[in-house]
């Protein structure tokens, strides 16, 4: 088994430390901004909650029948600090064992992980924006209110945005910190044989 | 390995640039635009006279504000449902009944909409009525004084909202009951309200010479909520609509209950069908007790009579007065135009503006294309009363108002806006934001048969970050836009007293050439006038002091009152002699436990006083009348009860140091 260089086994360590920012900033945040709320109104995800102006938020959603944001809404909640635990683990892991495939392992992980957390935030967006309740006072034949997954969407009088917060952001640095130690490893070794 | 390095630091950098990009990517907030000649175009030079009045009201303050457009200028705050200290409405012992009602005196209330009496559908700038919201009542307003003039209490009513719309030659102005509540204060269930609780919509008739309202008849109505209205004009002249909601009849929690119908109610109402029922003696005589305050400017007194009895028709009985239109999700304004063709329907949760023929609807009740009926008032088809929907006109439309020109506007709440249409077409023209979530609008002579145009005024909900904050409560606001052009200009923000509901303007060349300058002193009628200083005096009628005083530049008189006792009451009945424009005078003493009082010229009012401990009290002038204001005021001694100090009153009298209560 081939072993990584020493200059690879820091920023492996470097890029896993990073993620344990995620215990301590926001992850993702959506913004919304409309006529009357020319100030805008921030919702942020953290790891095992969620900030920001949430009520006032639910308040303005209900008219056309969207559900209360709660925490308790979101199991997941309440497994992400282990899974995100796991991840710094494993990547301290991948350090410590110094192997190619213990490289490999960690990025493919990361991805899929990154894929899996957008695939359940479109599948919450999904059931909060189309899941309305039928008595809502404001009911519009054929509208939808399903937030973007990332980038803006005008919704109604609203226009939302939704996208990587600081901690959601280091992660992107991470992931691309442990694809490009990949990559200079597969292309030194290449060199060197 | 240093192509690496280079490669490596590269995409970091790639990433933080991506993140930068994506920040800017992100929407901006909304941000004003106004064009290069705004300020010209409402810049009235010092010196210079507005183009319109805009008379708007107050809401929760109960008073109507007095601007003038274009500037924004706010002239005058008009007592009418509330009192008012700085004028001594509703304190002074004239004004006080006023504000009498069946419930006693009630000294505040909610005052949301505005009409302006009308000839052959045009201003003719007599009067402005007003409406309460709280405490049902309306109220005349003079346009030569600018004062109150009468206040009608209105029975049967839940809440006067749907008020004080006029009929073209201000025939009649309505009240439509907001809630719908059980008639004769029966005591039942909230749970009965299908049974037992009904709408009323009172006729209110307006003498053509004094103005004086008495309620003509009601139409006692199936219970919902009654919103707004307008009367027809022109070919529709005889009709009144009535926007309804919460026709799911609901009870409690209206925001979720009474949305859930697809469509609600224009009631559409043929008065003159109902005054042709009441001629033939079928109206019901019902007892009722409500307060009609009448204010006489010859007298300078409130006066209030209890009227006892109300003529009643019920519409269930007599169909052929009412009609049902469908319309569309709780609607809230109901527009007619200036032809009287059109009427149209502003659904506040609805996606789309219905706006209905009168020639289809008198159509369609000719052949009975009726769709059903609602507690035995027939209900027309939708489609056969429907000139044409304005398709996705914006979110939360509220009100419309017209230009000379055949084209509407309509507020948008929800998305902010005041959007531009052809009433014909119904195609959308234009649209500008407000700042915001605009509520009512207003065109100078927009509700009109002749609408003068130029102008649309939005009057706003919320204000936000547009004026300099004042702490959680910020000012009221209203923006003006131009409207000569296709487009639709922002011009000016500015801010209103209150909360601003409905307004009208009217050119001031309607109304300057009437205004009120003095009352004459030979007219003055009140019992307690001193009219002139040889008639100042200080009378007792047991405990009850009656100081006739005058006031003219610069005394009082009298202003030394000697004699007055703890225990009494003492009635300040202060004439202002000045006959000269612009000179009222102001009184007030210390430790009066209601307000002061302003007395124009000519004019007398009477602040009640109770003193309650021993001492000399100083009065004054409060209103700075002349350079010597400030010594024009005067000294009330108040003995403890039981004494015998004897009643004495001058003024310019110098009395040696042996008088006093010192020895």
């Amino acid at each position: 088994m081939k072993s990584l260089k020493p200059i690879s086994r820091i920023l492996v360590a470097v890029a896993s430390l990073l993620m344990v920012s995620a215990y301590f900033v926001p992850l993702w945040q959506i913004l919304m901004w409309a006529p009357q709320y020319p100030e805008g109104l921030e919702m942020d995800i953290w790891i095992n909650t969620i900030s920001g102006d949430v009520k006032i938020i639910s308040a303005l959603n209900h008219y056309i029948g969207m559900k209360h944001i709660e925490v308790e809404m979101f199991p997941e909640f309440q497994y992400m600090i282990y899974i995100v635990g796991f991840l710094i683990g494993f990547g301290l892991l991948a350090a410590l064992i110094n192997k190619r495939f213990m490289l490999w392992s960690f990025a493919i992980l990361l991805v899929t992980t990154g894929i899996a957390a957008l695939v359940d935030f479109y599948l919450w967006g999904y059931d909060y924006g189309h899941n309305l309740d039928p008595t809502a006072a404001i009911n519009i034949p054929g509208m939808t209110y399903q937030p973007p997954l990332i980038g803006t969407k005008i919704l109604l009088n609203f226009t939302a945005f939704s996208g990587p917060d600081i901690g959601g952001w280091l992660f992107v640095v991470a992931a691309v910190m442990i694809i490009g130690t990949l990559v200079f490893e597969i292309k030194t070794n290449k060199k060197a044989a | 390995m240093k192509t690496n390095i280079v490669y490596r630091g590269l995409s970091v950098l790639v990433i933080l640039a991506g993140l930068v990009v994506w920040q800017g990517c992100k929407p901006k907030a909304p941000t004003t635009v106004t064009m290069g000649d705004a300020a010209s175009k409402v810049y009235v030079a010092p010196g210079q006279y507005d183009e319109f009045y805009n008379i708007v009201s107050g809401g929760f303050n109960g008073q109507i504000g007095v601007y003038g457009i274009p500037s924004g200028r706010l002239f005058k705050i008009l007592p009418v449902f509330s009192v008012f200290p700085e004028s001594g409405y509703g304190y002074s012992e004239e004004t006080k009944p006023m504000l009498n009602t069946s419930h006693g005196n009630v000294p505040w209330d909610d005052l949301h909409h505005i009409a302006l009496s009308t000839t052959k559908g045009e201003h003719d700038g007599r009067w402005m009525f007003a409406n309460a919201n709280n405490t049902p009542r309306v109220a005349r307003v003079s346009f030569k004084s600018f004062r109150t003039e009468e206040i009608l209490e209105i029975p049967n009513s839940g809440g006067n909202h749907s008020s004080p719309f006029i009929t073209e030659n201000t025939e009649y102005l309505v009240a439509g009951t907001r809630f719908s509540v059980p008639m004769g204060g029966k005591d039942v269930p909230i749970s009965s309200y299908k049974e037992n609780f009904k709408g009323s919509i009172s006729f209110i008739k307006v003498n053509p010479e004094s103005g004086r309202m008495n309620i003509a008849f009601q139409l006692r109505t199936p219970g919902f909520n009654f919103d707004l209205s307008r009367a027809g004009k022109g070919a529709s002249h005889g009709w009144f609509f009535f926007s309804c909601y919460n026709t799911e009849q609901a009870y409690t929690l209206l925001e979720v209950n009474a949305s859930q119908n697809d469509k609600d109610f224009i009631m559409a109402v043929n008065w003159k069908k109902a005054e042709e029922y009441l001629a033939q003696g079928k109206g019901k005589v019902e007892k009722v007790k409500y307060a009609h305050n009448i204010y006489d400017d010859k007298t300078h007194s409130a006066t209030t009579t209890m009227e006892n009895e109300v003529t009643v028709l019920d519409v269930m009985e007599f169909p052929d007065i009412v009609y049902f239109i469908p319309c569309p999700k709780s609607p809230h304004g109901c527009d007619v135009d200036p032809t009287g063709e059109y009427i149209v329907g502003s659904g506040k949760l609805a996606a789309m503006m219905p706006v209905f023929s009168f020639t289809k609807l008198q159509a369609a009740i000719a052949a009975k294309d009726y769709e059903g009926d609602f507690n035995g008032i027939p209900v027309i088809k939708y489609e056969s009363a429907l000139h044409g929907e304005v398709k996705k006109p914006g979110l939360g439309p509220l009100h419309t108002e017209f230009d000379e020109k055949g084209n509407a506007y309509t507020s948008f709440f929800v998305s902010s806006e005041i959007v531009k249409w052809n009433v014909k077409t119904l195609e959308v023209l234009d649209r500008v934001p407000t700042y915001y979530s605009i509520g009512h609008l207003s065109v100078p002579g927009g509700p009109t048969s002749k609408p003068h145009g130029k102008y649309v005024i939005a009057y706003n909900k919320i204000t936000k970050d547009r004026y300099l904050p004042t702490g959680p409560e910020l000012t009221q606001s209203a923006q003006l836009y131009d409207i000569s052009g296709d487009k639709m200009k922002l011009l000016l923000d500015f801010p209103t007293v209150g909360e601003p509901h409905y307004a009208e303007s009217i050119p001031a060349s309607m109304i300057t050439p009437n205004s009120t300058k003095i009352y004459k002193i030979e007219e003055n009628e009140n019992p307690y006038a001193a009219k002139g200083e040889g008639q100042a005096r200080v009378e007792r009628k047991g405990n009850e002091i009656h100081v006739y005083m005058t006031a003219i530049r610069s005394h009082l008189t009298p202003d030394n009152i000697e004699g007055v006792k703890v225990g009494d009451e003492v009635y300040f009945h202060v004439t202002n002699l000045e006959q000269d424009w612009d000179v009222p005078h102001g009184f007030a003493i210390r430790g009066a436990l209601n307000a002061e009082i302003l007395i124009m010229p000519g004019e007398t009012q009477t602040l009640k006083y109770k003193p309650l401990v021993p001492g000399i009290v100083p009065f004054y002038c409060t209103d700075f009348c002349s350079a010597l204001h400030q010594e024009m005021s005067g000294y009330l001694r108040v003995s403890p009860a039981g004494s015998n100090t004897p009643l004495k009153f001058s003024t310019g009298v110098i009395e040696g140091e042996a008088s006093g209560a010192g020895h």
